[in-house]
């Protein structure tokens, strides 16, 4: 009976966390566009519906009535493929993020943080597959482009974890954030922090790091021949993506759903959606760096300061109390 | 670094400040009374047509879309049509200052939009209208013109007197 229980409660988490997120995502083409409206001193998508809400619907219908066209050149299985993977993948990613205790998928993964960085990996083979099935130079480029970029800064990525997996001596995301409760991991791990958020950026393609889409030079880049709900799902995929990151920053970095007087849930929300504006400000202010520069920040600076991070918390860890 | 992040701060503070945006058909922006929109053809002060049909400004027109006859009525010319076709125009004002007599003129009006392309061919009924327009006094014929044998400036019968211009003087 409890079996059944668990299993009723389990499926609950999966339908209505993925209706959850979907809306999320979408709603989220819109707060975007409102908010870069705002931050450039205008209105953004203000007509259909209150406050322009109704736009999500539109942009979705308009979407799903494009010319769904495969260009004569591309290779189609593949190109049908990607999309598929860039959703799939993030999807996947937000399974092991615990909301509270009670609610996420499988926040009790004993391997939870290891399963967010393989499936933010196997995103790579989404803008990868996406850029040579186009069979068009600039989505070859952008393709290219984003390969390099997400294997690199998945090392950081990787690496900026060790120190809050040291600290928290599990890989089991639910475990991280019961260890934060009386210190959030931002404090010890700021620059693991800092790191992470800045690979978080690079492995969305968000902007300032979106030298794969690099409008001025490669077009759309990888995405350069999708059309209609094919990049509708890139598009989404890049949204949840957002959403991925922010809420494993929090998670690993701010105490996941702790905080006083308000319920948990409304917590992580809270701390979520900061970090989703946070996104949006960046693209809001910042330009794109350069390729070679953003290449050169990544494996001179963020590398030996992941490192340093690693090491110095080691040394603290063995030479005092656990911190 | 910390230039990237003074950026974003200020960037922020933008969510603070008024949008410069101004929502179009709820409100209405201000155009200058010289803003160059749609053409009108104007009366003198004593509501006589003041266009006197000279084809300057059919001349100077660059995408050619003013066209317009010549006709003779009680010793001056008159307009037997006069047509503009809005769908040419690029209302770049040369017709208002190439006009003699500050018949054609521009005005603040922009919302001329159609559905059917003939619809913005104006004709002289669409065109003229009651009023002065930019200049309610000036009227061409009461000008005092030059003076020339056997009439000296302003002596002709409907020509005003010729402004003292020492008496202007403060």
């Amino acid at each position: 009976m409890t079996h059944g229980n668990e299993i009723v409660i389990g499926l609950l988490n999966v339908v209505i966390g993925l209706a959850v997120l979907m809306a999320a995502a979408a709603l989220l083409t819109w707060i975007e566009r409102r908010l870069l409206g705002f931050w450039q001193d205008r209105y953004g998508p203000n007509r259909a519906g209150p406050f322009g809400v109704l736009q999500v619907v539109a942009d979705g219908i308009k979407l799903l009535f494009k010319q769904d066209w495969i260009p004569p050149f591309a290779d189609p299985v593949i190109f049908v493929l990607a999309p598929a993977i860039s959703m799939v993948t993030v999807m996947l990613a937000i399974a092991v993020v615990p909301a509270t205790p009670m609610i996420g998928i499988i926040g009790n993964l004993n391997v939870g943080l290891l399963f967010f960085l393989a499936m933010s990996g196997l995103g790579v083979y989404s803008v990868v597959l996406a850029g040579w099935s186009s069979n068009n130079k600039f989505s070859l480029l952008g393709g290219m482009r984003a390969a390099a970029q997400m294997v690199s800064y998945e090392v950081f990525m990787g690496l900026s974890l060790v120190g809050v997996v040291m600290l928290a001596g599990s890989f089991n995301l639910t475990d991280v954030v019961h260890s934060q409760r009386h210190l959030w991991y931002v404090v010890p791990q700021f620059i693991g922090f800092v790191v992470f958020f800045l690979g978080g950026i690079a492995e969305t393609h968000r902007l300032p790091f979106d030298l794969p889409e690099g409008e001025n030079e490669l077009g759309a880049g990888f995405h350069t021949e999708y059309s209609g709900m094919k990049f509708g799902m890139f598009f989404v995929g890049e949204y949840i993506g957002i959403i991925v990151v922010s809420a494993m920053t929090t998670v690993l970095f701010l105490g996941g759903w702790y905080g006083p007087l308000l319920p948990p849930f409304l917590w992580f929300a809270i701390k979520t959606g900061f970090f989703v504006a946070f996104f949006i400000l960046l693209r809001a202010a910042l330009p794109r760096p350069r390729y070679d520069q953003f290449m050169a920040f990544g494996w001179k600076i963020l590398l030996p300061l992941t490192l340093l991070n690693i090491l110095v918390t080691g040394a603290l860890m063995l030479a005092g109390p656990a911190i | 670094m910390l230039s990237s992040l003074v950026t974003l701060w200020y960037t922020f503070l933008h969510l603070f400040q008024r949008n410069v945006t101004v929502s179009y058909p709820d409100e209405m922006p201000y155009l200058a009374p010289r803003y160059r929109g749609r053409i009108v053809l104007t009366r003198d002060p004593d509501g006589e047509e003041r266009c006197v049909s000279c084809y300057l400004c059919a001349v100077a027109c660059p995408v050619d879309c003013i066209s317009l006859q010549k006709t003779e009525a009680e010793g001056r010319w008159y307009p037997e049509f006069f047509r503009i076709n809005f769908s040419r125009c690029i209302f770049c004002g040369f017709c208002e200052e190439a006009c003699p007599t500050y018949a054609i003129q521009l005005t603040p009006d922009f919302e001329m939009s159609e559905y059917d392309r003939q619809n913005l061919v104006y004709e002289k009924e669409h065109l003229l209208i009651s009023g002065t327009g930019k200049y309610p006094d000036y009227n061409f014929y009461r000008v005092s013109g030059l003076a020339i044998l056997g009439k000296d400036k302003g002596e002709a019968a409907r020509e005003r007197k010729p402004i003292d211009t020492r008496s202007l003087l403060p």
